[in-house]
């Protein structure tokens, strides 16, 4: 709100409003969540939902202090913006971390990811993701401790047992697992992969969930659900998850007809990890991504290739942060390459030609 | 049936327009006061025919069209001008404008009108004439004098006329109550333009929103040839260019005009007026308005006399202002705010929307902007409407224009769907304001810079010229310094010095005259180039006349302007040559002659002389210019003059100095 800019005042057309707004679309948004935020936390209990309240918390105090600090209005904050970035992040991170890495990783999300920038719709990375990738390379051993699901068992911590694991002594041993990305990567090397279809991967237990994993990315069916209510809204639009998701089933398919003993196949692909939170609700961010619908074509492919390449050749088991991170860095070169034909002009840019020539318009 | 196309983007806001389709169309009868903006379509205002106090009829020319594009405005009612004087009218800007006020009699006397006819029998100039006569301006809400329009460039082939009854904008129902009832007029007016314009296809769009009018004007064009174009209800369907998609697949080049793709568009109203203006000879003096919106208790349109108070109309849909916020003229998309309901109804009011608070709420603050991209899926000029906003918002223009800025029609469509509710359209109208300022400045600035370098150019020209003659006179001088010289020793010949010197001379003027024409010469040349320009006008005006062109009388007017300046010029090239002609001999060549006698005479005298006599004259000579020349010197070095010329005096000094000693020794040798 520079005092350069051009002002505008007083009432114009159009009169009438579609009645969207900012706060319903978070707020929806945020709603589409719900279903793979509830079973994450059926599944993994207490602790996590411990550390979803700290972790959103955390978020919308740090937003209300950058507020104040900026002499900004508090009621920004209904937009919800920061919850539901506050809400992604604590999605993707392992369901018994340490209250630390929430409330650290929400505070470094809206403080340095976005407020940084200037606030909302002026960041270029992705907040939530920033600050999971921040966390995974300077917490590596907190960020990939996940714990297996353990439903309803008697072995299930309470309520007080719950805030030990939070803010104390950490994760009992014996409830700890790998996730079906990390035993693929150990795979890899070993050239056994083919092996985990017929092992530990059961492609229907990896759909719906009931598999170790970030809090709330485990159940790929029901984030999947919360995207398609997206779509159906026209919140989001087809164009970067069916790029994302095709492109990586393609690569896949791809590598793993040609050697299937080092690359899994599409479906473990598509049903483990990230991806479909990644496709949904990251990668589709309003700000980071490109406007255009070719832009976010490419958007949508790019963070498929990164992503398999992480998946496939990379350090990591899991790599929808990066991915998506490395081409929102692409996202204002796409804008600017991927304009659409304005009416009346050709593609680049000049008018058509007119049938009689113009009349000189002085 | 025609394929109908499809344009990108649009919106369907809630159409709200059963509201004032309830009842038929009602007359509003006459006010007491009408006030007629002398403005009321795109161009030049009209310039008033009448005066104050003066009683004029219904019907009655009152001010005529000023040039080209630009129309006529007719008395609605019988009265008495009472003003001619800005009033309010409903106008963005909110500001007064000139207008021509008539207190109504009651009587509504129509003035003599031109026989009805039918227009088959006119031929088409005439049919333009009747047209332009009328004052029929576009009546979908932009203005544009209709006979600008259709007066096409010879050998123009229009392939496509389209009548546009598509009112896409939310509420209003003009239109689609004028298709109802005036089904038939609106065909004639087609069958008219078509007379007109001679298009390969003539064709009627209406949104599927409109099943009456629809009907109506399926019936009424039954074996006319003209096509019903029905197509899905989108806004803004029925913005010009939108709808040359739509109907023809064709896109009108950005900056051009729909006849660059061969298409020429009018409004169903203005067809009306059109059948109104040419059939019965009645200029266009009243027009259909909806009245509509939640504070009015019978939203219903009515005709209307243009001038009529919009409070005139609001009183009889029973308005209560209590329950209206803001009063709007057009529609909630595009329409805008009227700061008073006593400004008068014009040939563009449409519709008179008189909305509660809860029907349109004031918008809430402006969020940031998220990038969600909505605004660009809802443009129908496919444009980006927040890069603009950034662009705009940053003042940074010249991007803006980059992006297309003045490619956007100001539909409104990306503020209705912003999440953020950012006055986008406000944004670009700023934006294109002020570029549009700007380049008026910059245009400004660059007529200062010319005019600023023509001087400066004139002013180095002339000095250049002081220069040449300067030197010209500078060389004779030495010449004749060398002569005086040469002559001391015996060898010089002043008659060939003397013509030397006015050579110099008349060379030296020759440079000055070269750019300086004198008079005679300036006006010569004014009247050969106006006798140019003025058989150049004729030619095209013979040209126009024979291919019934319709810019002849703009080409009159022009040739009857130049044949008046050549009048002017050839008069002032007579007078000129009346003074001048005594005293017209040329001088440079006469001050040539007297110099050559001058020299010869001197010649003679000199050879008379002895040559002791001939030293001493010489060394005289020499001496007086040595001193002049050291006055000079001794007084440029006091003034401070530049070193040069300080440098070039002391010099001549002392080639001065030599020549006085070598004079004073050849007279000591004569002596002796």
């Amino acid at each position: 709100m520079s005092g350069a800019g051009l002002t505008i005042t007083g009432r114009a057309a159009p009169h009438s409003h579609a009645g969207s707004s900012v706060d319903r679309i978070m707020l929806q948004v945020c709603l589409a969540l719900v279903p793979a935020t509830v079973f994450g936390l059926y599944l993994f209990g207490w602790p996590a939902l411990l550390l979803w309240v700290i972790t959103c918390a955390s978020a919308v105090a740090t937003e209300a202090l950058c507020l104040l600090l900026q002499d900004k209005p508090l009621s920004r904050l209904r937009d919800s913006s920061a919850l539901l970035t506050g809400w992604l992040l604590a999605l993707t991170l392992p369901p018994w971390a340490p209250w630390w890495i929430g409330a650290g990783g929400a505070a470094f999300a809206i403080a340095v990811g976005k407020q940084l920038y200037g606030g909302v719709g002026q960041n270029i990375f992705n907040p939530a993701m920033l600050a999971r990738v921040a966390l995974l390379v300077s917490f590596p051993v907190h960020m990939t401790t996940w714990v297996q699901p353990d439903l309803l068992s008697s072995g299930a911590p309470g309520p007080w047992a719950a805030l030990d694991i939070v803010f104390g002594g950490g994760i009992p041993d014996g409830v700890t697992g790998p996730t079906i990305l990390g035993e693929m990567k150990t795979a890899q090397g070993a050239g056994t992969v083919s092996e985990l279809a017929a092992g530990s991967f059961n492609w229907l237990d990896s759909l719906t969930g009931s598999t170790a994993g970030s809090l709330g990315e485990t159940s790929e069916l029901l984030v999947l659900l919360g995207g398609l209510w997206l779509l159906a809204l026209r919140i989001i639009s087809w164009h970067i998850p069916v790029a994302m998701l095709g492109t990586t089933v393609l690569l896949a398919a791809i590598f793993h007809r040609a050697d299937p003993a080092h690359y899994a196949s599409p479906l473990l692909h598509l049903t483990s990890g990230g991806i479909m939170l990644g496709a949904f609700f990251i990668a589709t961010d309003y700000v980071t991504s490109p406007s255009s619908k070719t832009g976010q074509l490419i958007f949508g492919a790019g963070c498929a290739a990164v992503l398999f390449a992480i998946r496939a050749w990379g350090g990591f088991p899991e790599g929808v942060g990066f991915a998506v991170l490395f081409m929102n860095a692409f996202t204002p070169l796409l804008d600017r390459y991927c304009k659409p034909r304005a009416y009346g002009r050709n593609l680049r840019g000049r008018p058509t030609v007119a049938r009689t020539p113009a009349r000189k318009v002085r | 049936m025609r394929k109908i196309h499809d344009f990108h983007g649009g919106i369907h806001p809630v159409e709200n327009k059963h509201q004032s389709l309830h009842t038929p169309i009602r007359d509003a009868g006459i006010p007491a006061e009408l006030t007629l903006p002398l403005s009321q379509h795109i161009g030049a205002p009209a310039t008033p025919l009448v005066a104050v106090g003066e009683r004029v009829l219904k019907g009655q020319l009152v001010a005529e069209a000023t040039g080209l594009v630009s129309a006529a405005l007719h008395a609605p009612t019988s009265g008495t001008v009472t003003a001619i004087e800005p009033r309010p009218i409903a106008h963005p800007s909110g500001l007064p404008a000139p207008c021509l006020v008539i207190a109504s009699d009651g009587e509504d006397a129509w003035c003599e009108l031109p026989p009805p006819c039918s227009f088959e029998t006119l031929e088409r100039p005439e049919l333009l004439a009747r047209i332009r006569a009328a004052g029929i301006a576009g009546m979908g809400g932009a203005g544009f004098p209709a006979a600008v329009k259709l007066g096409l460039k010879p050998g123009t082939q229009v392939e496509t006329l389209i009548i546009n009854g598509t009112e896409c904008e939310p509420y209003i129902t003009a239109d689609d109550i004028l298709m109802r009832e005036r089904a038939a007029q609106i065909v004639r007016g087609a069958q008219i333009l078509a007379h007109l314009v001679a298009p390969a296809e003539t064709v009627i769009g209406i949104e599927d929103n409109k099943p009456e009018a629809i009907a109506a004007m399926c019936a009424a064009a039954e074996g006319t040839g003209i096509e019903i174009a029905v197509f899905p209800t989108k806004y803004p369907s029925g913005g010009e260019k939108q709808l040359i998609e739509l109907l023809t697949g064709k896109q009108v080049p950005s900056g051009g005009l729909p006849m660059d793709v061969g298409v020429v568009c009018q409004n169903v109203g203005t067809a009306a007026a059109v059948a109104d203006a040419v059939e019965h000879g009645r200029p266009l003096i009243s027009r259909i308005t909806t009245v509509t919106g939640a504070a009015v208790d019978e939203p219903q349109n009515f005709e209307v006399l243009l001038g009529t108070p919009m409070s005139h109309l609001l009183a009889l849909a029973g308005y209560r202002a209590a329950d209206n916020p803001r009063l709007v003229m057009g529609g909630p998309m595009m329409g805008f705010t009227v700061p008073d309901p006593g400004v008068p109804i014009v040939k563009t009011t449409n519709c008179i929307l008189a909305p509660s608070a809860q029907e349109l709420p004031a918008p809430p603050p402006a969020q940031a902007c998220i990038r969600c991209g909505l605004c660009a899926e809802a443009c129908p000029a496919s444009l980006l409407p927040q890069q603009l906003y950034w662009f705009a918002r940053g003042r940074e223009f010249e991007k803006a224009e980059a992006h297309n800025l003045f490619d956007c029609i100001e539909c409104g469509a990306c503020s209705y769907v912003c999440p953020s509710n950012i006055p986008l359209v406000q944004y670009y109208r700023a934006a294109k304001a002020e570029v549009l300022q700007m380049r008026r400045d910059a245009q400004k600035a660059e007529h200062s810079r010319q005019r600023f370098e023509a001087r400066q150019e004139r002013l180095e020209r002339e000095e250049a010229e002081k220069e040449a003659r300067r030197a010209a006179r500078k060389q004779a001088a030495e010449e004749k310094a060398r002569r005086a010289a040469d002559a001391g020793s015996g060898e010089a010949d002043p008659v060939q010095a003397a013509i030397e010197r006015a050579q110099a001379r008349k060379a030296a003027q020759a440079a000055g005259a070269a750019s300086e024409e004198n008079p005679l010469q300036k006006l010569e040349k004014t009247v050969v180039t106006t006798r140019e320009r003025l058989e150049k006008a004729e030619a095209k005006l013979a040209q126009a006349r024979s291919e019934g062109a319709d810019h002849i009388a703009a080409l009159e007017t022009g040739v009857e302007k130049t044949r008046a300046k050549l009048a002017a010029a050839e008069q002032a090239l007579q007078d000129y040559q009346a003074q001048q002609t005594p005293a017209e001999p040329a001088p440079a060549g006469d001050a040539a002659q007297a110099a050559i006698q001058k020299a010869m005479a001197a010649r003679a005298a000199q050879a008379n002389k002895s040559p002791l006599e001939k030293a001493r004259d010489n060394l005289e000579k020499l001496e007086a210019r040595l001193a002049k020349s050291e006055a000079r010197l001794a007084e440029s070095r006091a003034a401070g003059e530049e070193e040069k010329i300080v440098e070039a005096l002391a010099s001549s000094v002392e080639r001065l100095q030599e020549k006085v000693a070598a004079a004073r020794a050849e007279l000591a040798a004569e002596e002796s």
